[in-house]
């Protein structure tokens, strides 16, 4: 759902590098087995490994109302949806894995709190209107993100992309509809919505990370087709497209600074509160700790399952080899 | 008597929908990625049938109640599925060991309703039997390989099954609602079907070194509306929005 | 104990009649794990009619250090593509 920003390093200048610059440069995919600087492999394995884990973790706010959504229709659709997100971080995970990373060395790193996953998953979903939230703007957000990384220089990465971008396209929608009906609906659910709206709109636009105009990792992550364009672009993308959506809802957008800017053709807007945003990110959010202890306890709590068809694959295996 | 026609759909209805409740709870919490996107699918798969066997009951009922209105909207005491579909997620051997006694029975009963005399029913039935193929294909598999997997797998995959297989009754229970459908033809006559359950499950369980517990427990009730007591938890959980904002729409 | 599943390569031939194509990759204990796996995680939105799994050690792939010596002598063969000949129009389609 969500590549997180990370550090990249310095490019070198040794024939090889320049070379492999001069690919990424003519637009020619790297491929697991091609030569790659050790940067961009670390700085691969950890971005793709940071966005698998914010998939799969973020399957647990969501999830946590499959059993309470307001109509038969709805809960399948929020099923559905879920299960994407599953999908997606095995997908992701699998591009993951062709860079030399298993699956369970990322997935004990996460465990571990050595890797990290989008923050915006350690906020709670308080009512149905925050599934719509969701949906309908951290959906958008990561699509805005995602959409770019189709053209990510790593061919594993960009695939994978192109088909979650392709399955993903439905989740926005789903989350607007959601909000769009309870907008139309009673005072309560008009409440509801905004409450929602007042609680993700920020955290969404943090989504896009702080700003990157002095960030010397952002240009490296540039120059080698990782990242595609800015966080601050992005996020002005983002609120340009999103703001004319929450007037048709009639929903108010919480910030006293924004306003339409003429000149830039764009909207001006305030200054997303950065100190919660490395406060949630060093651990101390709403549901940090829940969401961690969920993954672990799933981990934890399904390896007799995993060991136990491994065992049975094992012997199903000796049988064979035994008869022939 | 209830019409017996409406009863036996919210029955089907009713287990489905009960088991997709349960099944719904695992979604981000399962062993494997693989497996919660395998779970998530037969969750649909169980929401859908729901959708299906509740819209034909309220349509045969004829008072204007939707498949909606017989989920969010019935008491404890008005859901009829089986008390099988309602135990708790212990751990995932009582998921997969409450899910494949489920399809041991379903796969047959549908097999059944396929041939009834009442078109309706052949129809939702024919759709349903392909995703319930599907669905026992898969469980008797991992109830096989985690029975014949490891010393845990197996004690574990034994544990479910002692405590699961009392509720079996209930899935192979009849009245004379039953006997009434059955003599029109609507429903299969129930001694096949059990004859079925009872092949399918001795193999599977001698594949994968389970014991059937001989204790002569049974558990029944279920189809006449009485629960255990995890089942009120169920409905308080599934039914709050509906019920604290009563009339609106989602 | 804890070994990994291993992992399987993927392969769906679709509704059109087309080859098999590979579409990712998943971890599943055995083949008919593999396969029930990827109808579950790669046949969500009715991609597929037909499944292949590859364990994906088994795969032997080219090295791209060969790519150059493997591909490019056949960039010069342009004969071998239709465009090549000129036909002339009264001559109709070919």
């Amino acid at each position: 759902m969500y590549a997180q920003l990370v550090e990249t390093e310095k490019a070198g200048g040794t024939p090889e590098e320049q070379a492999f610059q001069k690919r990424i440069d003519d637009g020619i995919k790297i491929e697991p087995k091609d030569w790659m600087p050790e940067g961009y492999r670390k700085t691969l394995v950890r971005q793709i490994g940071q966005h698998a884990h914010s998939e799969v973790v973020g399957q647990l706010p969501e999830g946590n109302w499959i059993t309470r959504a307001p109509t038969l229709e709805r809960k399948a659709i929020l099923l559905a949806k879920v299960q994407d997100e599953a999908g997606h971080g095995l997908y992701l995970y699998c591009a993951a894995e062709t860079l030399g990373v298993s699956r369970d060395e990322m997935t004990e790193q996460l465990l571990a709190g050595k890797s990290k996953y989008s923050s915006i998953f350690n906020y709670p979903t308080l009512s149905w209107a925050d599934i719509g939230a969701i949906g309908w703007l951290v959906d958008g957000a990561a699509i805005m993100n995602q959409v770019q990384l189709q053209r990510c220089s790593y061919g594993p990465y960009s695939r994978a992309m192109i088909r979650i971008c392709k399955e993903e396209s439905f989740h926005q929608r789903q989350g607007f509809d959601i909000l769009r009906v309870l907008c139309q609906g009673s005072d309560e659910q008009k409440e509801m919505a905004q409450d929602a709206m007042n609680r993700w709109w920020w955290p969404s636009l943090m989504m896009f990370g702080p700003s990157d105009k002095d960030s010397v990792h952002t240009a490296q992550s540039m120059r080698w087709g990782i990242k595609q364009a800015t966080n601050d672009d992005l996020r002005q993308k983002f609120v340009d497209q999103t703001v004319p959506q929450a007037d048709w809802l009639g929903l108010k957008v919480p910030d006293p600074e924004l306003k339409w800017n003429e000149d830039k053709g764009g909207y001006d807007f305030g200054e997303p509160d950065w100190n919660e945003f490395f406060n949630v990110v060093k651990g101390n959010g709403p549901c940090n700790k829940e969401r961690l202890e969920a993954r672990r306890k799933a981990w934890d709590d399904g390896a007799w399952f995993r060991d136990g068809l491994m065992a049975h694959a094992e012997k199903k295996r000796a049988a064979k080899v035994a008869a022939e | 008597m209830m019409d017996p026609f409406v009863t036996f759909c919210l029955r089907m209805g009713d287990n489905a929908l009960i088991l997709a409740q349960r099944t719904g709870e695992w979604c981000g919490h399962a062993p494997a990625l693989e497996e919660d996107i395998a779970f998530a699918n037969m969750g649909l798969d169980l929401i859908g049938q729901t959708q299906l066997w509740l819209k034909l009951g309220g349509e045969a009922e004829g008072k204007g109640r939707s498949a909606d209105d017989l989920a969010f909207l019935r008491t404890e005491r008005q859901f009829t599925n089986c008390q099988l579909v309602e135990q708790p997620n212990v751990d995932f051997a009582h998921a997969l060991m409450r899910q494949y006694l489920f399809d041991a029975w379903h796969l047959p009963m549908l097999d059944g309703l396929t041939q009834s005399s009442d078109e309706r029913v052949r129809a939702v039935s024919a759709k349903v039997i392909k995703e319930v193929r599907y669905h026992i294909d898969r469980s008797r598999d991992l109830v096989i390989g985690l029975g014949d997997g490891t010393d845990e797998s197996r004690a574990r995959m034994q544990g479910a099954l002692d405590e699961l297989w009392p509720f079996t009754a209930d899935l192979l229970a009849s009245d004379e609602i039953d006997d009434d459908l059955t003599a029109r033809g609507v429903i299969p006559d129930p001694a096949p079907v059990i004859e079925a359950f009872n092949a399918e499950t001795a193999a599977t369980f001698a594949a994968a070194t389970l014991t059937v517990p001989h204790t002569g427990l049974t558990r029944t009730g279920g189809r006449n509306g009485i629960h255990t007591e995890h089942m009120g938890f169920i409905l308080a959980e599934m039914q709050y929005l509906q019920r604290t904002y009563p009339g609106v729409s989602w | 104990m804890s070994t990994e599943w291993p992992l399987w390569e993927v392969f769906i031939r679709g509704q059109h009649g087309l080859s098999h194509r590979h579409v990712g990759s998943l971890h599943a204990p055995d083949a008919e794990m593999a396969i029930r796996n990827a109808r579950d995680v790669y046949t969500r939105r009715n991609e597929g009619l037909s499944i292949w799994v590859v364990p994906s050690v088994e795969i032997t792939a080219s090295s791209p250090e060969e790519a150059g010596q493997l591909f490019e002598p056949s960039e010069s063969k342009i004969y071998r593509h239709p465009t090549f000949f000129e036909i002339p129009k009264e001559v109709g389609a070919m």
